[in-house]
């Protein structure tokens, strides 16, 4: 499961980009020739004695200020607040790698403890994106490495990371405590060994939906010996074999860990052995959750259900990577306690998961598979009154098989569910009556992603496109953040979206409109727009223009396999010059061909980065 | 099982239907399919069991005709759809997993009947994992040639001898197996 933090639901859930500021800051830069905001810790003052004292008591009470969007508004303010954020600034995210270099933001956060950075656009997961298009962490890891040698975590998104620099982390800050890659590729194996071993101080290494490669390199073995300081160690995503018995020790020996998400090559009798160790776990990924030889085990069967029922601070469940579900009881010990489960691997029917869940009655978050079909579903909205997020993902993920869940589960959960907050939904067949029920039934929702897996399906009950449905949920649900949309949708889906969706930061598109207009009411009608990721639909030149009066507001716009020319988009470079406009070829595609493949564009305070590969045009 | 009756009354064709399963394989499957799968497109399972890959959609008249795997679509990270193919594929649903007993041994063991294709291979499995040797199987008088029975209970908590009944209905009926010793085993072997 993605790491989550807090109560952050989605990974959109940032409240202001800092982009805005850093404009700001260059326009400041070119007023001022006492510009500092930079590099030195001691700003120059002419100001008499009392400004002084204001500037030192307003750094006392800004290291108060978490929120980055507070601290932006507390930068633009005037010069001195900005110079004294600048200094108290103490976790830097950026959720563009490309829009702003390492150097401009080491030079003016000076005392940076922590970094989270994000790369490549969501879509390049789905191989939207040819691989080595950029987002490389190197860079960053070097500029890092000379501005803050305190340094203490790092969290990346979507990034290129190298072996490398997992080593330049290692190496060049002594009391690095937490690295967290989500959904990262570029390292391997020996990468983390190298990391392991050299972070003395480290808390917590989290590896979430991260290629690794294997070079064969036992890095569960390379942690220093001696009492460690693990908090968190999650690598269910790394597809490699472990050294178990390494494991094991490495477990022993860390007494405040509170975080395991073992990967498949765990077994069953494993698991065991490790819960026994860590009683005081609060997140479990349990790896297979199979034992290693099917028939003929030996000893008799380790009593899973103790094991089970000793983590009484277990409130996190996920894993069961290969499940055998004769072995599911074993969790019932922890069901009451669960606030989050991720049986999303787990392929188990309806009557295998009623068990569970009918004591899950404090789950928040629940994750799974569509195999529990839409009964399944109904006995989730039966019980999980607590519900908050659901995602529903489906085993066999092609356009027309047939699909265990439907609208009834929809209805289910959204009559059962009422504090629903996120959906992510995949499905087969969905009709407008349950779309608009749940946009009646959870109010409180923030994001809505329903993914009718037939490309340009219309309602099955009434022949009629998805607009209603979508519709009611931009309309009723007024605190909506994130969409993503699906089926047969007109234009007249995206005039809604425009009218009513008025703090849509997120919006992803596929398969949809009739024309330009569908685009134009998203541009023209929502403020808060931040990321818009749209492929297959025909939206042309005339629709992105009308957007060019919002561009440097968001962090970035993708249009994949729509009606764009290559001059269109080089009107919008033309006419913003803090853009980025990249055209991304596909296999096949000539350079100078008219129509264009892939345009991803985002504001940026670098121009033209210069790691761009052969297959990218910047414009 | 009840549903595959009313199917047969209702359409008559399982008898002259063509397929390359074992008697006995639509019913495993329908078994693991769901309601839904079912209410929807009874003649469904001929195309399913040959793997319909971009079949178009009967419910769906204007969806366009049969479609190629597209780039990235539907959205799922390719780990998620690599774990489960293979599985499609390979077995419907999960295993079978029955426990099994033998008479003076102190411990259980395990085994999924889906992994063996008939009784010879499943008899080989039992003599390797509890080191003895299974008779003669004849119908009419059971195991002969050694101390040894293998039994099975069914759905109906009766205990059958392995063998007398076709092997998918054994599979699909059978709840647990015990290996039987001495003169029980053959009291159950004769005359039943």
């Amino acid at each position: 499961m993605r790491h989550n933090r807090a109560e952050r639901m989605s990974e959109d859930d940032e409240r202001q980009q800092s982009s805005p500021s850093d404009l700001e800051f260059t326009s400041n830069k070119a007023r001022n020739c006492n510009a500092t905001g930079s590099g030195s810790g001691h700003p120059e003052f002419q100001s008499p004695f009392p400004d002084q004292v204001l500037e030192n008591v307003l750094e006392n009470v800004l290291h108060f200020l978490t929120s980055r969007r507070d601290r932006n508004a507390a930068s633009l303010v005037c010069k001195s607040w900005y110079r004294v954020e600048a200094l108290t600034r103490s976790e830097l995210f950026i959720g563009n790698c490309y829009a702003v270099s390492p150097d401009r933001a080491t030079a003016r956060f000076i005392r940076v403890r922590a970094l989270h950075l994000k790369g490549k656009p969501r879509f390049a997961d789905f191989n939207l994106m040819p691989p080595d298009w950029g987002a490389h962490f190197n860079p960053w890891a070097l500029a890092l490495a000379k501005a803050y040698p305190w340094l203490e975590k790092v969290y990346l998104k979507r990034m290129s990371v190298t072996d490398d620099d997992l080593a330049t982390l290692a190496e060049s800050f002594s009391g690095f405590k937490e690295l967290v890659l989500v959904c990262c590729d570029g390292f391997g194996t020996s990468g983390l060994a190298i990391f392991v071993s050299k972070c003395r101080q480290l808390r917590v290494l989290d590896l979430i939906e991260s290629e690794v490669t294997d070079d064969e390199t036992d890095w569960i073995s390379c942690f220093p010996e001696g009492e460690s300081h693990l908090e968190s160690l999650i690598f269910d995503c790394v597809e490699c074999p472990i050294n178990f018995e390494a494991l094991e020790r490495l477990v022993a020996r860390s007494p405040s860990l509170k975080k395991l998400r073992l990967n498949r090559h765990v077994s069953i009798g494993q698991l065991y052995r490790l819960m026994i160790r860590a009683p005081q776990l609060t997140h479990l990924g349990t790896g297979s959750f199979s034992p290693l030889e099917v028939a003929g085990q030996g000893d008799q069967e380790p009593d899973y259900v103790t094991a089970f029922a000793a983590c009484r601070s277990l409130v996190c469940l996920s894993g069961f990577r290969e499940i055998i579900p004769d072995y599911l009881p074993a969790i019932y010990p922890v069901c009451s306690n669960l606030t989050s489960l991720n049986f999303s691997y787990a392929n188990i029917d309806a009557e295998q998961l009623k068990p569970i869940i009918s004591n899950c009655h404090k789950l928040q978050v629940f994750w799974v598979l569509d195999s529990i079909c839409d009964e399944g579903l109904q006995a989730v909205a039966a019980t999980c009154k607590e519900l908050r997020e659901l995602r529903v993902f489906p085993i066999d993920a092609r356009e027309d098989s047939d699909g265990p869940v439907s609208e009834v589960g929809l209805q289910a959960i959204s009559e059962g569910c009422r504090k629903l907050q996120s959906i992510l939904y995949f499905c087969q067949r969905m009709t407008n009556a349950a779309v608009i029920a749940m946009s009646k039934n959870c109010p409180d929702l923030v994001v809505f992603r329903l993914c009718i897996m037939g490309r340009h399906r219309p309602d099955p009950v009434t022949g009629d496109p998805m607009d209603d449905g979508f519709g009611a949920i931009v309309m009723n649900c007024k605190k909506l953040t994130r969409l993503a949309v699906s089926g047969l949708l007109t234009d007249k889906a995206f005039d809604y979206i425009g009218r009513y969706g008025k703090l849509v930061r997120t919006l992803s598109v596929a398969f949809a409109g009739d024309s330009d207009m569908g685009l134009k009411y998203v541009l023209e009608g929502c403020p808060q727009l931040q990321k818009l990721e749209i492929r297959d639909s025909p939206f042309g030149d005339a629709a992105l223009r009308s957007g060019l009066h919002h561009y440097y507001n968001m962090r970035f716009l993708w249009m994949s396999s729509c009606s764009l020319t290559r001059q269109g988009c080089q009107e919008i470079a033309h006419a913003m010059d803090r853009l980025v406009v990249e055209v991304i070829r596909s296999i096949g595609e000539e350079e100078m061909d008219d129509s264009v493949g892939t345009l991803y564009m985002y504001r940026s305070l670098e121009g033209p980065r210069t790691d761009a590969p052969k297959f990218v045009t910047i414009l | 099982m009840e549903g595959s009756v009313a199917y047969e009354n209702d359409l008559n064709l399982k008898a002259t239907e063509l397929r390359l399963g074992l008697p006995g394989t639509d019913e495993r499957e329908e078994q693991s399919v769901s309601n839904v799968r079912n209410k929807k497109r009874p003649l469904q399972d001929a195309d399913e069991e040959f793997g319909a890959n971009g079949k178009s959609d009967a419910q769906n008249e204007t969806a366009p005709p049969a479609k190629a795997q597209i780039v990235g679509w539907p959205p799922i990270r390719s780990y998620r759809k690599n774990n489960f193919q293979p599985k499609k594929s390979e077995s419907d649903g999960p295993g079978i997993y029955v426990k099994v007993s033998m008479d003076g041994a102190p411990y259980l063991r395990k085994i999924d009947l889906k992994v063996y294709t008939g009784y010879a291979e499943l008899l080989q499995a039992l003599e390797n994992m509890f080191k003895f040797t299974i008779g003669e199987y004849s119908e009419r008088e059971g195991y002969k040639g050694s101390d040894y029975a293998p039994t099975y209970e069914d759905k109906d908590g009766d205990w059958m001898l392995v063998g007398d009944v076709p092997w998918d209905m054994f599979v699909t009926s059978c709840k647990r197996l015990r290996i039987m010793k001495g003169s029980e085993a053959r009291g159950l072997g004769g005359g039943v």
